[in-house]
């Protein structure tokens, strides 16, 4: 019931980012750069939920856009020497382009022939990336350098090398995409894309043009993925085509299946718990994916509706 | 009085099968219709024309004057034409407020009614008897409360004419006598056209009714009109006198 306890809601949220404010002055080094890191991809996977979670729409394809906002701000800083906040609204520009042109054509199809067709076109953009490699820097990839990682907003210089810096810009861009995740999820354009997961025909006929919502949650997912892949190569200073393989197209749809679909702090606590599983198992044995394997197994068949998806079911009913 | 809605030549083929053929009808502004016939009739396939559902293979379809035979069915629902389904098709994993929501926020949008959308949801709730389930998930709702959320989607959406497709199936009598009493008063601010089995239901409301048999209009009339044909007894029926 979405009026339940909307105060409720939006306080564990802030909640959360004031926790994760908080453990920037707590954590070591070497935890504090992981954090980081999985603020910077949880967006990633937010936006990816957007579009499954919430409209139920699996897409294979979502690397192209992470690694469009990747290389869209990567590329326009190392070749045209682009500031940093102008590279970052470039590759979510990029980002948003793509999703619009990719969600035009894909959407003219349904279920398993989605998921085929935005597979084939990431991979296409994977070997655009490869084929211009004077540019792109190939399966190399380029690194941008210090100097080009430092800008200034009112007189006040940051330098996202820095790792607080680098940690509180990853926080800022986290806690932005959740609170408009939440914001869009309890909209009235948030309640019929709920509506067009659960029964798309019926939605229709409420007068809804269902593939205009469609699309339009398309571009708002690709762009939220691209704002990740800008953000991740202005932090992290490495634009590299690994980034655009399948692989980057199922980890966020493996880290939102974990953390719970159509939650909005699921994202953070799939690519939070892989991550960490992933780090501490490769610790003490080589054979670190198998227990992964093994945990992920156990989640789906214990928790098939994830983490946050199942924490909701049994004690924070009135969570969205 | 200008029809609000009229067909000419209205047909839909399935591959051989002749579901609508050659209908030519109409309706006037504020009354009850009711469609009855046998099944496979064309019954549901004549309003899914209506709705937009499903393209006619030939003929036209004018609303309110405008000829809307191509246009897609969300349109239609905007331009006032609701259809609530035979099988029911609530969201099964949202509330009756989130139901009812999406109706009232469309009209909102379309500026076809003002205010918030709580006051809109909790008054088509109201006018249903479901105020008190509001936050109950529509598919934990029995299935006559089902029946009646569809019916309340349809309200919310504010309708010139409403199209219930087997309204009372799978109700029992105390519930169909709520419903007769609601139908009334939905009428006195839209068009009905009603598909039904249960001709006790069709007797007290329809103010006419069109009688279809293979895909064609057998016979139209009152209610006493109806009742006193034989072409339609014998179709119906299936009766012989005797």
């Amino acid at each position: 019931m979405r009026d339940a306890s909307p105060a409720k809601t939006y306080a564990l949220h802030i909640g959360v980012i004031a926790l994760l404010f908080a453990l920037n002055f707590v954590l070591p080094d070497y935890h504090q750069g992981l954090f980081a890191r999985i603020m910077a991809l949880a967006v990633f996977a937010m936006g990816y939920n957007l579009l499954f979670g919430y409209v139920g729409l699996l897409s294979l394809g979502h690397a192209m856009f992470f690694s469009a906002g990747l290389y869209g701000a990567g590329l326009t800083v190392y070749h045209l020497g682009w500031g940093v906040p102008e590279a970052f609204i470039a590759g979510v520009a990029c980002g948003a382009l793509l999703a619009l042109i990719v969600g035009l054509l894909a959407l003219r199809t349904a279920g398993v022939a989605f998921m085929i067709v935005t597979m084939m076109f990431a991979q296409v953009f994977y070997l655009l990336i490869l084929y211009f490699a004077t540019w792109t820097g190939g399966d190399q990839g380029l690194v941008i350098q210090q100097a080009s990682r430092v800008f200034s907003i009112g007189g006040t210089s940051f330098d996202l090398t820095d790792p607080t810096v680098r940690y509180m810009s990853a926080l800022a861009l986290f806690a932005i995409v959740l609170l408009v995740t939440l914001a869009v999820v309890r909209s009235r354009f948030g309640r019929v894309l709920v509506a067009i997961r659960e029964n798309e025909e019926r939605t229709k006929m409420l007068g809804y043009d269902t593939v205009a919502n469609k699309l339009a949650a398309v571009v708002a997912s690709g762009a939220i993925c691209a704002a990740s892949g800008a953000a991740y190569a202005l932090l992290f200073g490495y634009v590299g085509s690994n980034f655009a393989s399948i692989q980057y197209s199922i980890l966020p749809l493996l880290w939102v299946l974990l953390g719970g679909a159509a939650a909005t702090l699921g994202p953070l606590i799939g690519t939070l718990f892989m991550y960490y599983v992933t780090d501490i198992t490769s610790g003490f044995t080589s054979a670190y994916l198998l227990i992964v394997g093994v945990a992920l197994i156990l989640l789906v068949l214990f928790a098939p509706k994830g983490i946050m998806g199942s924490i909701r079911e049994r004690w924070l009913r009135w969570l969205t | 009085m200008m029809p609000l809605l009229t067909t000419k030549g209205l047909s839909r083929n399935f591959g051989g099968l002749r579901a609508v053929d050659g209908v030519d009808f109409a309706l006037m502004p504020g009354e009850i219709r009711a469609i009855i016939g046998p099944n496979g009739a064309g019954k549901t396939t004549f309003v899914s024309l209506l709705s937009g559902r499903i393209r006619p293979s030939s003929g036209i379809v004018v609303f309110d004057g405008a000829d809307i035979t191509t246009m897609p069915a969300y349109q239609r629902v905007r331009l006032g034409v609701a259809y609530t389904f035979q099988i029911t098709s609530v969201f099964a994993n949202l509330t009756a407020f989130d139901n009812v929501a999406l109706p009232v926020q469309r009209t909102l949008t379309d500026g076809r009614s003002k205010g918030q959308v709580r006051s809109g949801v909790m008054a088509a709730l109201e006018r249903t008897g479901l105020a008190d389930r509001a936050g109950t998930l529509a598919g934990q709702l029995s299935y006559g409360h089902q029946r009646l959320l569809e019916v309340a989607m349809g309200l919310a959406l504010k309708p010139r004419l409403l199209i219930l497709d087997e309204p009372t199936q799978g109700l029992a009598d105390s519930e169909i006598d709520n419903f007769i009493t609601l139908v009334r008063e939905i009428a006195r601010d839209a068009t009905v056209l009603l598909i039904e089995h249960n001709m006790p239901v069709v007797m007290q409301l329809a103010d006419r009714i069109t009688v279809f048999n293979f895909g064609r209009i057998l016979a139209e009339g009152t209610p006493e009109q109806i009742r006193a044909n034989a072409e339609v007894q014998g179709a119906y029926l299936g009766a012989t006198h005797d």
